[in-house]
């Protein structure tokens, strides 16, 4: 008899797939997972209690750094929670601003993830075009707020300013830019065998356990369940316009990669009708009261992030701090089916799930 | 050259000999600095980055100082390494990398070794290198460094029998195992003269499973970098480290320069009236065409699952490559007996 011996291996929390500080320890039976742990709280800084000591106006730099691959939704749950509470009445250019920002948020955020996604299995240069193609987007957010990740650009009651000149015309500009490129994507990646091969019924779960383990975003949305909080709640302006959902019905790792592409495609055709409805003037900040200070009460506000649903819940005292905010952070959630899915898989396939999950650690970790 | 070896040696020949041994290096030197360059500007230009441009003119020193670096790095070895095996590793690497160049032919004039089993030379020798990685990842005393180097062992013997195979079609067709008489057998004239057409099942098969041989995306799994950190040679730094880079490379060579001779007719011209061109010439420019070839499925794939390895070398590739041996002798036995 051979003595075989079980490996424990720890991924991460140094290692170049596991995006950020992120660890997992997984007991091997050769290259077969037999049991993963996540362990995570490496990038945490306490956002939830240090907001406690803070103005509202004062959080939002906060959000940025959550998830900062995405910090306009993060922004926009914020400002939306607060909002809600406080009864404001924002203003119809200030909304419209907000929404062209999340969508291109969303595409920019996409991108990164089909970028690292493709990185992970092994081919380089689609990484490359991922950036290249992001890199607009992060200039047009730059010239609106003079940052390239945490923008830290929208307000209780608005947006902190008014697209500057020309900018607009640039956003029209990137639709039919981005189209041309998502077909490069397809031509490229979408139909790679051995792509197709690495991802294709890898990382399969069905509805009920998707909805038993509370996933949100395409990791839910691969397995048919039609549920994207801008249809189903809208907020925003949301319901202004016509988008497709696009779903799954297989539930793997594939379908994920083609729902993400697919919501990239959506993005564009809300930000095309965006920008044709949008009121060619007006104000950006709706009235605030000099001291933002919400009624005692409590709120959850919820919004479609591009990695899943992301809410913010606010107890307040009638202060001008919150006496407890918390964030329901997709990736955090999404993330607890992790250890279900990896047993059984190979190494090979832990990065493959893991970076079919999307997770931004600064999000995990909060 | 040839002639030399079937001399007595003497002296003055052993000196030579020995000279030409060291032009030899330098010039396979050359190559893997200028190949290590070559593959970072193409892949940067294919991936919209303008590639190593800063030390020396269009960044062309940048090789050569990346090797200086890794010459002047501290030399550490993990304290429960196998000390020996560890410090083996890099140099059963290396040498056999080195070594399989000696019966490559060059042009009609130029060559080094004159071997008949030619091409059982390259193949045996060149299987000593994936030994060096299992050891390098063994002797390193790392999970990550084991998992690699286990790969690699596989990886390594499924690859191995369809590359041998995959070329048997070509020693059919031309008789030998002589690399140099298995160029003159595609003489012609013209292009489709070569082996590369009548053997395209074993070119592509050669092809696929030299790749592999490589360790190149989209076989990379040995040191799979998303997967493994880097797999066999992690914790190697220094010189130990540039051994196994360098080895890489010159099988590069190898592997580009072997293709060239088996299958696109080695120093042979594409057309009877290009003749004129010198036949080194030919042969680095097809040679050059391979290398690129190599560069540019590592800037385009993404990388295997082990397990689809596994399957494509034994379930696709070694049937394949048995159906080409098949049918190559029975349209020999047929057509030309």
């Amino acid at each position: 008899m051979i003595r075989t011996e079980e490996l424990l291996l720890n991924v991460g929390p140094q290692h170049p797939s596991t995006h950020g500080v992120f660890r997992i320890v997984v007991k091997l039976d050769g290259e077969v997972i037999t049991e993963a742990t996540p362990v995570m709280g490496y990038l945490h800084r306490g956002t939830e209690k240090l907001a406690e000591q803070l103005n509202y106006t004062q959080i939002i730099p906060y959000t940025d750094r959550m998830d900062y691959v995405s910090a306009m939704t993060n922004n926009y749950v914020l400002v939306h929670a607060v909002e809600t509470m406080m009864n404001l009445e924002i203003p119809e250019r200030a909304e419209f601003m907000r929404l062209i920002v999340m969508e291109l948020q969303r595409i920019a955020s996409h991108l990164v993830w089909w970028g690292t996604y493709l990185l992970d299995i092994g081919a380089m240069s689609p990484f490359l075009y991922a950036f290249r193609d992001r890199e607009i987007i992060i200039n047009l957010f730059n010239e609106l707020s003079g940052a390239r990740l945490t923008y830290n650009y929208m307000r209780v009651g608005g947006v902190k300013w008014d697209a500057p000149p020309g900018w607009l015309d640039k956003v029209r500009d990137f639709i039919p830019y981005m189209k041309g490129k998502l077909r490069e994507y397809d031509k490229l990646v979408s139909g790679n065998e051995i792509f197709l091969a690495r991802i294709k019924g890898i990382g399969r779960y069905d509805a009920a356990t998707a909805i038993n383990y509370g996933l949100s975003g395409a990791n839910l949305r691969c397995t048919g369940v039609d549920w994207d909080l801008r249809k189903a709640e809208p907020y925003s302006l949301y319901n202004r316009f016509e988008f497709d959902v696009p779903l799954g019905k297989n539930g793997d790792c594939y379908d994920r990669y083609v729902i993400r592409l697919e919501e990239i495609r959506q993005s564009l055709r809300i930000l095309e009708q965006a920008l044709e409805q949008m009121p060619s003037g007006g104000e950006t900040m709706g009235k605030v009261p000099r001291a933002i200070r919400p009624p005692a009460g409590e709120v959850y506000v919820r919004i479609e992030s591009p990695r899943g649903e992301i809410g913010c819940h606010i107890v307040s005292k009638g202060k001008a701090e919150p006496y407890r905010l918390k964030f329901r952070r997709p990736s955090f959630v999404n993330l607890q089916i992790l250890p279900k899915l990896l047993v059984g898989e190979t190494m090979t396939n832990l990065i493959t799930i893991l970076g079919g999950v999307d997770i931004v650690v600064g999000e995990v970790d909060c | 050259m040839g002639a030399w070896l079937h001399d007595s040696l003497t002296w003055s020949d052993a000196i030579i000999i020995f000279l030409w041994a060291v032009v030899f290096l330098f010039v396979v030197l050359g190559f893997v600095t200028y190949a290590i360059y070559f593959e970072r500007k193409v892949i940067g230009w294919m991936q919209l980055r303008i590639g190593p441009n800063r030390v020396g003119p269009l960044g062309m020193l940048q090789t050569v100082a990346d090797i200086f670096k890794l010459l002047i790095k501290e030399d550490t070895i993990p304290r429960k390494a196998d000390r020996l095996l560890f410090v083996l590793a890099p140099i059963l690497c290396y040498v056999p990398a080195f070594t399989v160049l000696a019966v490559i032919p060059y042009t009609e004039k130029l060559y080094f070794a004159d071997l008949n089993v030619g091409l059982l030379y390259y193949a045996a020798l060149s299987g000593i290198s994936t030994l060096a990685i299992v050891l390098g990842g063994w002797a390193s005393n790392n999970k990550y460094a084991l998992l690699g180097g286990m790969r690699s062992a596989a990886q390594m013997i499924s690859y191995e029998v369809p590359l041998v195979i995959s070329v048997v079609g070509v020693i059919l067709l031309s008789g030998s195992l002589n690399l140099r008489d298995i160029v003159d057998a595609q003489a012609g004239g013209w292009f489709w003269d070569w082996n590369f057409l009548p053997q395209i099942i074993g070119f592509v098969v050669f092809l696929i499973a030299a790749v592999s041989e490589l360790n190149r995306t989209p076989f990379d799994l040995p040191e799979a970098e998303s997967e493994l950190v880097a797999g066999y040679h992690v914790e190697y730094s220094g010189f130990r480290f540039a051994f196994f880079m360098l080895s890489e490379y010159v099988y590069v060579y190898a592997i580009a320069a072997l293709t060239t001779v088996l299958f696109l007719g080695g120093w042979h011209a594409p057309a009877p009236f290009l003749d004129f061109v010198p036949g080194i010439i030919w042969f680095l420019l097809k040679f050059a065409f391979i290398v690129f070839f190599l560069f540019w499925i590592r800037a385009t794939f993404p990388r295997i699952r082990v397990d689809q390895l596994m399957g494509l070398g034994w379930k696709v590739l070694l049937p394949v490559s048995l159906l080409n041996v098949f049918l190559t002798a029975g349209y020999l036995e047929l057509f030309v007996k």
